[in-house]
């Protein structure tokens, strides 16, 4: 039974799992763009969103109100600025940017606010509780919650790319920037907007992950990116849906690996990743949709 | 006349290809100085200079190391800490068994090149940023493994041993020679490695990998020769780490600050020469000892400035020498010299 309510948890964190990644897909996706500071934005708006609640006393869930629309605009701006002319410099400038970004980010945030850990605390039944499933297993309310997040996000990420106008002009972009320019679409704009999408997703995974567990500067690196890649590559580059099944794969690993032997559940997780690297680098499923 | 047949029709001996403007053995004898007059420091300065000194060596060999993998190759690691840690355990296991630190250090080094191999063999299946994440995730992956042996210290760590036997002004000369022998070997290793065939090699995949693969270039192989060079001069500064710090911290010599710390030092040097990474080590040690005592702000700065050198001035601050001065301390590329009677004197380069 206690296996059974591993592989239940571990497919529930999957869901977290697919959040952290589908920005970093999307902009790996759209752009070209492997932003090394994913994860350090990720922990920004969970300490943005611990700020909000602490400054105005809203309730927590509001909080995702003010700050992913927040973190999409600094998305927007910062495409616009930094990574835009990163870009047109070459690769290797967007890797060096987004890296020293991550560096500033994470020192930046242990300098202003210690290396202490801190949750977003709430209170709320729907973040404590939980139910049961006869009586050895015991799942949260708040990881149903943000798997079904994580499903919803995914469904109308590949909704808005496949069906939308705007969604069709990111395409285009991600296809072939010069020719989707020379037919009158703007491609600064347009990595733009899929900025401001990914880091919306950011947000959310950020305070998700504030809700479920403990943001410190380190989590950004240590956690956030290095499962989101994890991720993303054992489910396949560029697909959507793979992103989720990687996230699933992973977190299933890591909690079968924490029911052999507590202190492996992260080791577990990338031995996995590393197999999947050695035995199927493209990734359990193959590209398609997106790009 | 066209501009070919006024080429042709030039006597052959009016050209002339040579590695610098200036003689190199002025370059090379200078060098030479140096390291006799840096060799000498143990003899007339105090203990704490040569600390400083030893950090000094160490984040140059890393930044040369760096400078390799991301200037040249085209190869950018961010998990450059997995070789550092690794150095560092060799000379501890090493030490445990009851050979001397300074004589595990070469070891050390060999045995982070040759772990390399199996390492590239699992990240070269990804490209640019995404073998720096897959880097990333390696080193980690190293770490917690190394953390599950608890007869090297577990997760804790443990004092390096082995090292007792030395008086303390004997030990802090030593470890200050080997910081030193590491660095001039590292950097002789990649001038000469830039000077011969790899050079060329890599030149050209800089220029244009897809031609040069066309060309018969063995891409793959000069990228594999760059990672296991830069595994064992990283594994070196690994090994002169636990030396110096006497002690060995699975969160300590895995950090990724390591990295941040090569690639920045590389980056405000200037990317892509050998210079460059010598100038930004100089830079780094400046910032880093005047902003000591404000924690971790060294690094939010050097980042900062990293950012910007990287948008705004690519060729870093020997860029700015070069641009200049025109001089190359470790000439690597090729002129093009026109000596003819027409009195076109110039010089073209090519590196």
């Amino acid at each position: 039974m206690a296996w059974v309510n591993a592989i239940i948890q571990g497919v529930l964190t999957g869901g977290l799992y697919a959040l952290f990644a589908c920005g970093l897909s999307l902009m790996f996706g759209v752009m070209k763009v492997v932003n090394l500071a994913h994860g350090d934005l990720a922990v920004v708006a969970g300490y943005v969103a611990i700020g909000v609640i602490a400054v105005t006393h809203i309730p927590v869930l509001w909080s995702f109100l003010i700050v992913v629309p927040v973190m999409a605009l600094l998305g927007y701006v910062l495409q616009r600025t930094i990574i835009q002319s990163a870009l047109d410099r070459s690769v290797l400038t967007t890797l060096i940017v987004t890296f020293g970004l991550s560096v500033v980010i994470e020192n930046g945030l242990l300098q202003f606010f210690t290396a202490n850990s801190r949750a977003i605390g709430t209170g709320l039944a729907l973040v404590s509780g939980s139910f049961r499933l006869g009586s050895h297993i015991q799942i949260g309310y708040l990881l149903v919650v943000v798997f079904a997040v994580a499903v919803v996000v995914l469904l109308g990420l590949q909704y808005f790319l496949s069906a939308s106008k705007y969604g069709r002009l990111i395409r285009a972009v991600a296809d072939d920037k010069e020719a989707a320019q020379l037919a009158g679409a703007d491609y600064r704009h347009v990595f733009g907007i899929a900025a401001a999408l990914a880091f919306g997703t950011v947000a959310l995974a950020g305070i998700a992950y504030g809700m479920y567990s403990q943001l410190s500067p380190t989590t950004g690196t240590d956690t956030i990116l290095l499962f989101a890649f994890a991720a993303v590559v054992i489910g396949g580059l560029g697909s959507l849906w793979g992103t989720l099944l990687g996230g699933v794969v992973l977190g299933v690993a890591q909690q079968i690996g924490a029911q052999i032997n507590i202190s492996d559940e992260v080791l577990a997780g990338y031995i996995v990743f590393l197999a999947v690297l050695v035995l199927r680098p493209q990734g359990l499923i193959t590209r398609r949709a997106q790009s | 006349m066209s501009l070919a047949a006024e080429t042709t029709a030039r006597p052959a001996e009016e050209f002339r290809v040579t590695r610098s403007r200036r003689n190199v053995a002025w370059t090379g004898a200078a060098a030479l100085i140096v390291v006799v007059v840096l060799a000498l420091f143990p003899y007339y300065v105090n203990s704490g200079t040569t600390s400083i000194m030893v950090q000094a060596f160490t984040v140059l060999t890393m930044a040369s190391m760096w400078n390799l993998l991301a200037g040249y190759a085209g190869l950018v690691s961010v998990g450059q800490q997995a070789f550092v840690g690794l150095g560092a355990y060799f000379v501890l296991i090493l030490a445990l068994h009851g050979t001397s630190p300074f004589a595990a250090l070469p070891v050390a080094a060999i045995g982070c090149g040759v772990v390399a191999l199996p390492l590239w063999w699992l990240v070269s299946r990804l490209r640019s940023g995404y073998f720096a994440i897959a880097t990333w995730v390696l080193a980690a992956t190293i770490m917690l493994i190394i953390e599950k042996f608890s007869s090297i210290g577990g997760g804790t760590g443990m004092p390096l041993p082995g090292l007792s036997g030395f008086s303390p002004a004997l030990l802090t000369a030593y470890t200050y020679w080997a910081g030193l022998a590491v660095t001039v070997l590292a950097l002789a290793a990649i001038y000469l490695l830039l000077r011969g065939r790899l050079g060329l090699v890599l030149t050209a995949i800089r220029d244009d990998e897809v031609a040069a693969r066309s060309s018969g270039a063995r891409v793959g192989l000069a990228r594999l020769l760059v990672f296991v060079v830069a595994g064992a001069g990283c594994g070196a500064a690994g090994a002169v780490l636990a030396i110096s710090q006497l002690q060995v911290q699975p969160g300590a010599v895995f950090s990724v600050q390591w990295t941040a710390e090569m690639a920045f030092a590389t980056i405000i040097g200037g990317l892509g020469t050998i210079e460059g990474p010598i100038l930004g080590t100089v830079v780094y040690m400046v910032l880093q000892q005047t902003l000591a005592s404000y924690n971790a702000w060294y690094l939010i700065i050097l980042g900062l400035v990293a950012i910007l050198v990287a948008l705004f001035a690519r060729r870093g601050l020997w860029g700015l020498v070069d641009e200049h001065l025109n001089v190359r301390l470790f000439p690597v590329g090729f002129w093009l010299r026109i000596t003819g009677t027409a009195g076109r004197s110039g010089a073209m380069k090519a590196d």
